[in-house]
């Protein structure tokens, strides 16, 4: 005689529904690999950044050229002072020099490529004056993999899916089924609630190891970019990442009725995440005053924990308590969802 | 206490209400109702839309909480006994859209997943005709099929006690009648089977008792036999007039064998006992005003006709009689 396992024939239910969609399919796996190699292709082997000057006209203005054109990253040129000013207002140029004594520069010190050529130029014509520098410094400039953009992006690029997918993938699904009034046929049945849940969330983690593998060999393969820590510490803080945003994804679609409805809730949520949680840049740049939002959220936690183990190397223990925080977010998440939870 | 596993009700309930209260005001969706379902029986819910059918049903499945009132299944109670209760009911839901992508046998393997003791999926897909569906998904399935998924999803866990809520609502007649057939299978077989729908001849052809239900109340209850003997007769007239005029209900009344008379939107309908005397005497009386006749039927009286006899409407909004 058969036997039949309720939570096996659940999560067997979900993960062929996830596999028969195309769409899903592409959603989860494809566009996140996209991404990656869009954007590690936009951002590798940036040219270093060449510094726009004019110089205005004037007699000693040949050779302050002449001076400037010495280095290879400035680009310059003379030109009668009202061209200099126009270049200058529509962002053509970083600064205008405007030879005599004392030196004029016109910059606007609010732009970063402006106060750049500032240094830039001073320093360029301060040592052909003759200005010597009591202290003697070499540049050695850092390309290795390890500390460039797309290192930096890929552990940000498996948080961000992680929350996208456990989301999405839980709580879209539990709303669809409400609407469907398939929620209410099974509470019909004497299916244990616990184990729909589980199923959930069980089917969410088997999609997970897909996931990871897909983004994590992508960044290897095509960037080299570095895995430093084990591989199963980045699967065991992915394994609690794809959990705790089940829990969330879970919280969020506890109540509603409409697919209208959850779409709204879950951009709501993950909005706040996309910008501050550190998915492109380091959420460190943000001001103090709004830190403890940005470090409150699950996903600017799970971003460090997955830099430092991929990046940096580090072991678990020393993320203990991002963990713990993730950990905290989810199972809080978790018990509110049940709580709340609309059967029918 | 101990539930007791073979009461003679499948199905109690007394002074049942529901009441849905909004910014407009309370309505009592079911007010007042009292059920005696007996074991083996199936017993109809008749009535037109709205009427607290699937209400009632719903309270008696578990999935609502009545206002007030008592409600014994299976000699058990909600709240007390869910588990072993669901164990051993059976349900389809009014409109449920089952996973598209999964397939029907896919679908019944989980529902029988839910079950200590159930049937195999296949006997199942075999007993609703779906059995050469067994790999199609739901998503590519018919109206019927569906209906008839919903059927076998309700027997896979091989219930005493069956609950179907407007099971061939929307469907062709063949659908209809399969699903007539697939129902009349399981009353052969014992079990108790309480179904919902607002076709007569549904009920008439399925149910042993029916229960007429309108704004919440049973109105009327019994076998389909006794509730259209309670109309004093067996047929039905039904004729219209060329020209709509001249002819008064007292006269129709008056005339040998007619026991009512109801004027309708589409023409007059007489019940009548005995046909061969009313129909000569109806013609009679006609000719003799020089009236023209532009329709004359006649039938059987239907459970159609209790209930307008009853409440003065029809069922559904789209009534048209038959022709």
């Amino acid at each position: 005689m058969t036997t039949y396992r309720p939570l096996k024939e659940l999560s067997l239910a979900r993960l062929r529904e996830f596999l028969r969609e195309p769409e899903a399919v592409f959603w989860t796996y494809g566009f996140p690999l996209l991404l990656a190699v869009g954007l590690g292709l936009a951002f590798r082997n940036r040219p270093v950044e060449k510094v726009y000057v004019d110089v205005e006209l004037h007699e000693l203005a040949p050779a302050v050229l002449m001076t400037l054109q010495q280095s290879p990253e400035v680009v310059a040129g003379i030109r009668p002072a009202g061209e200099c000013r126009d270049r200058l207002r529509l962002g053509k140029i970083a600064l205008v020099v405007i030879p005599g004594d004392p030196y004029t520069f016109l910059y606007d010190p609010t732009r970063p490529e402006s106060a750049l050529a500032r240094r830039k130029i001073d320093d360029l014509l301060q040592q052909a004056a003759g200005r010597t520098d009591p202290l003697a410094t070499v540049e050695r400039e850092v390309t290795e993999p390890g500390s460039r953009y797309i290192d930096f992006l890929v552990p940000g690029l498996i948080g961000m899916n992680l929350m996208g997918s456990g989301m999405w993938g839980v709580g879209f699904v539990i709303v669809d089924m409400r609407v469907r009034k398939l929620l209410k046929r099974y509470v019909a049945t004497p299916m244990k609630r616990t184990d729909f849940l589980w199923s959930m969330i069980g089917a969410r983690l088997a999609f997970m190891i897909p996931e990871l593998t897909v983004i994590l060999g992508a960044g290897a393969l095509f960037f080299g970019v570095p895995i430093r820590g084990s591989l199963m510490a980045v699967f065991l803080l992915s394994l609690l990442g794809a959990v705790s945003f089940s829990g969330l994804g879970l919280l969020v679609a506890s109540r509603a009725r409409r697919i209208e409805t959850i779409s709204g809730l879950m951009n709501a949520v993950m909005l706040p995440m996309w910008l501050l949680s550190g998915i492109f840049f380091s959420p460190d740049r943000f001001p103090d005053f709004m830190q403890p939002l940005v470090q409150a959220l699950p996903l600017t936690q799970l971003n460090y924990a997955l830099r430092a183990v991929i990046l940096e190397g580090a072991g678990l223990v020393s993320q203990s308590w991002r963990l713990l925080a993730l950990a905290a977010w989810g199972g809080i998440s978790f018990l509110f969802a049940l709580r709340w939870f609309r059967w029918n | 206490m101990i539930p007791n596993e073979h009461p003679d009700f499948a199905i109690r309930c007394r002074s049942l209400r529901k009441r849905y209260t909004s910014r407009k005001g309370a309505v009592d969706a079911v007010n007042g109702l009292n059920l005696e379902i007996r074991q083996g029986e199936c017993f109809g819910l008749l009535g037109p839309n709205g009427a607290g059918k699937t209400t009632t049903i719903e309270i008696l499945e578990g999935l609502l909480d009545a206002t007030s009132g008592e409600v014994e299944v299976l000699g058990m109670t909600w709240g007390k006994h869910d588990e072993r209760l669901r164990q051993r009911l059976g349900i389809s839901l009014q409109e449920t859209r089952f996973a598209e992508k999964l397939s029907v046998q896919e679908t019944l393997t989980l529902f029988r997943s839910f079950y200590h003791s159930g049937k195999d999926p296949a006997d199942v897909m075999a007993a609703v005709g779906l059995a050469e569906k067994a790999k199609a998904w739901v998503g590519k399935l018919s109206g019927g099929q569906r209906q008839r998924l919903a059927v076998a999803c309700a027997l896979v866990g091989n219930p005493e006690l069956l609950f179907l809520d407007e099971p061939t609502t929307g469907l062709d007649p063949q659908s209809r009648r399969q699903l007539w057939g697939i129902i009349r299978d399981l009353r052969r077989q014992g079990r108790t089977v309480l179904i919902t729908t607002h076709y007569m001849d549904e009920a008439e052809r399925l149910c042993d008792r029916v229960a007429v239900i309108d704004h919440g109340k049973v109105i009327a209850l019994g076998s389909p036999g006794e509730l259209i003997a309670t109309l004093g007769g067996e047929h039905v007239v039904e004729f219209a007039l060329a020209i709509d005029n001249g002819i008064r209900e007292s006269d129709l009344a008056g005339l040998p064998a007619v026991r009512e008379v109801r004027v309708e939107a589409t023409g007059i309908a007489l019940t009548v006992a005995e046909p061969h005397i009313a129909i000569p005497a109806l013609l009679h009386l006609l000719q003799s005003r020089r009236l023209e006749l532009a329709r004359l039927t006649t039938r059987h009286v239907s459970l159609e006709d209790v209930f307008v006899h009853l409440t003065g409407r029809h069922l559904r909004d789209d009534y048209l009689p038959p022709s």
